[in-house]
């Protein structure tokens, strides 16, 4: 049985080939091989992975503009109310300031009136004063041209005055 | 599609050079009688096709390299023939000067004897004196060192090509192998060695799985590169299982020999004082290289010798009437194609065994305690 029987020299040659083989492949062929494709796997995961953190950074950025748009949006419309506050601040003392002024200028005028007013009745008082001082002096002479009658005056202004 | 059709044109192709060989050797029979004097090949000699020896003919190694018979002469590729001998020292000629049983310088080919096909040490009248120590460059030996080539031209360019396509996809005959080596590094390596220290033993696995695959499909393509029989071969079996052996118990680690020496979970008196459990344990360290080694190189003889029987079938009935031997061929062949695509398949499943086995033995050395 020849066919089950290992032939020495057969066993040599193939234990030192295959060891040759065994060395330059490890060496020169699965060594470079192995590492290349573990270089390709390391390099697909991590491409996969900042990939995978790029959409979640982009998901945050979103939210983000988001939360940003909706603050904005909050600040403008207190800043409006604000400024129609302000407004009408302004507007409510603006109105009262200009009664407080239209009541002080109409006080003003009411007193200039009246002074006026007591100005010229003083002069028409003074006036009259004079106006009867002169038709009292012209009655007077026209009533005292005769001497009797400036008797009879002179006697009734003595009989007025008490001599007491 | 394009796959199979080229396995069918293989298997075709197979079957053919093998047909044409026989008829060949059987035409020589009936014609040439003078021509068949000078030759001692078996079938021409016997006259009769004998299948046995047409099957073993094809299976077991020589030292030429036979290519085909034409018009009665054996046309072979003469292979270096390599001896010591202690009274010759190394003697180095050509294969072809043995031929058709001449006598070489005191040397030739044994026809009967425990040294049968083999070379043998004569003294002058043609009596056996030794067997001289045989190194021979032989069909095996040259189908080893072509496959051995093959492998570094092929891995070498690839590795090549993985170092000039740095971070690209894979491309060509890379993108061919890539799947293999993956699922060997991912499946066999990974999965039966476990994360730790596949990456040790991946090199190993890939090596011996791309020589069988290599070797059982160049043994079941007929033409000259291929057509040795070169993992049906016991021998060569036997080298790459002690590989496999050697690896294995050279990077054993404690816990691995712990449980061979003293086998956890195993009652005391089974150890003590007759070593029984370690006895079985050694045994079996020993076995499983030998498994290996037979069943590799079962099922490619077993296959090989399949196919031929099958073609065999053609000349047993041709022999009986030539009518007779042109009606079983076409059954003959169809079956021969059929086997000829199973040894294909099986092929693979061989390659995938061996190398699977192989590293659940370096997991079960290299396992850790637990």
């Amino acid at each position: 049985m020849e066919l089950i029987k290992p032939d020495l020299g057969l066993l040599i040659w193939m234990l030192v080939s295959f060891s040759v083989v065994l060395y330059v492949l490890i060496r020169f062929a699965w060594r470079p091989i192995l590492a290349a494709l573990k270089q390709r796997e390391r390099s697909i995961s991590k491409s996969l992975l900042s990939a995978q953190r790029a959409r979640e950074e982009m998901a945050k950025i979103e939210f983000g503009n988001e939360k940003i748009t909706q603050l904005a949006i909050i600040e403008k419309d207190n800043l409006l109310k604000e400024a129609k506050e302000i407004k009408n601040n302004i507007i409510e003392e603006a109105r009262e300031k200009a009664k407080i002024e239209a009541k002080k200028i109409i006080q003003e005028a009411r007193q200039s009136v009246e002074q006026e007013k007591n100005q010229v009745i003083n002069e028409i008082k003074n006036q009259i004063a004079a106006l009867s001082v002169d038709i009292a002096e012209k009655i007077l002479k026209q009533k005292l041209g005769e001497e009797s009658k400036q008797k009879q005056l002179i006697d009734e202004l003595i009989k007025d005055i008490d001599l007491n | 599609m394009y796959k199979t059709l080229l396995n069918i044109l293989l298997a075709l192709f197979f079957v053919l050079s093998i047909q044409g060989k026989s008829i060949a050797t059987e035409n020589t029979t009936e014609k040439d009688p003078e021509h068949t004097e000078e030759q001692n090949d078996s079938h021409a000699e016997k006259k009769k096709f004998n299948p046995g020896d047409f099957i073993f003919d094809h299976i077991k190694d020589g030292y030429g390299w036979h290519l085909f018979t034409y018009n009665g002469h054996h046309v072979s590729i003469p292979l270096p023939i390599i001896l010591y001998s202690k009274n010759k020292g190394f003697v180095v000629f050509w294969s072809s000067k043995l031929a058709h049983g001449h006598e070489h310088i005191g040397f030739k080919i044994a026809h009967e004897g425990d040294y049968k096909d083999k070379i043998i040490e004569v003294d002058s009248h043609g009596e056996f004196v030794a067997r001289p120590f045989d190194i021979s460059i032989t069909k095996n030996v040259t189908a080893i060192l072509f496959s051995c080539f093959f492998m570094i031209f092929v891995f070498m360019s690839v590795a090549n090509s993985y170092k000039k396509r740095e971070g690209l996809p894979p491309k060509g005959l890379q993108s061919l192998l890539e799947p293999l080596i993956l699922f060997i590094r991912d499946d066999i390596a990974k999965s039966s060695i476990g994360e730790k220290h596949y990456e040790k033993y991946t090199p190993f696995l890939l090596t011996i799985f791309f020589f069988i695959l290599l070797n059982n499909l160049l043994g079941l393509v007929p033409l000259f590169p291929g057509g040795a029989n070169v993992t049906g071969n016991i021998t060569v079996t036997m080298a790459l299982a002690l590989f496999t052996f050697f690896i294995t118990n050279i990077t054993g680690n404690k816990t691995y020999w712990s449980h061979i020496f003293n086998t956890p979970g195993v009652p005391w008196w089974l150890k003590i004082p007759i070593p029984l459990i370690p006895f079985i344990e050694l045994f079996g360290v020993l076995i499983k290289p030998f498994v290996l080694m037979v069943r590799l190189f079962a099922n490619i003889s077993a296959g090989h010798i399949i196919v031929l029987g099958f073609f065999s079938l053609i000349f047993i009935f041709g022999n009986m009437s030539t009518e007779l031997g042109f009606a079983v061929s076409p059954v003959s062949i169809l079956f021969t194609i059929f086997m000829s695509v199973l040894e294909i398949l099986v092929a693979f499943i061989q390659a995938y065994v061996f190398t699977i086995l192989s590293a659940i033995y370096f997991g079960m050395a290299s396992e850790e305690g637990h």
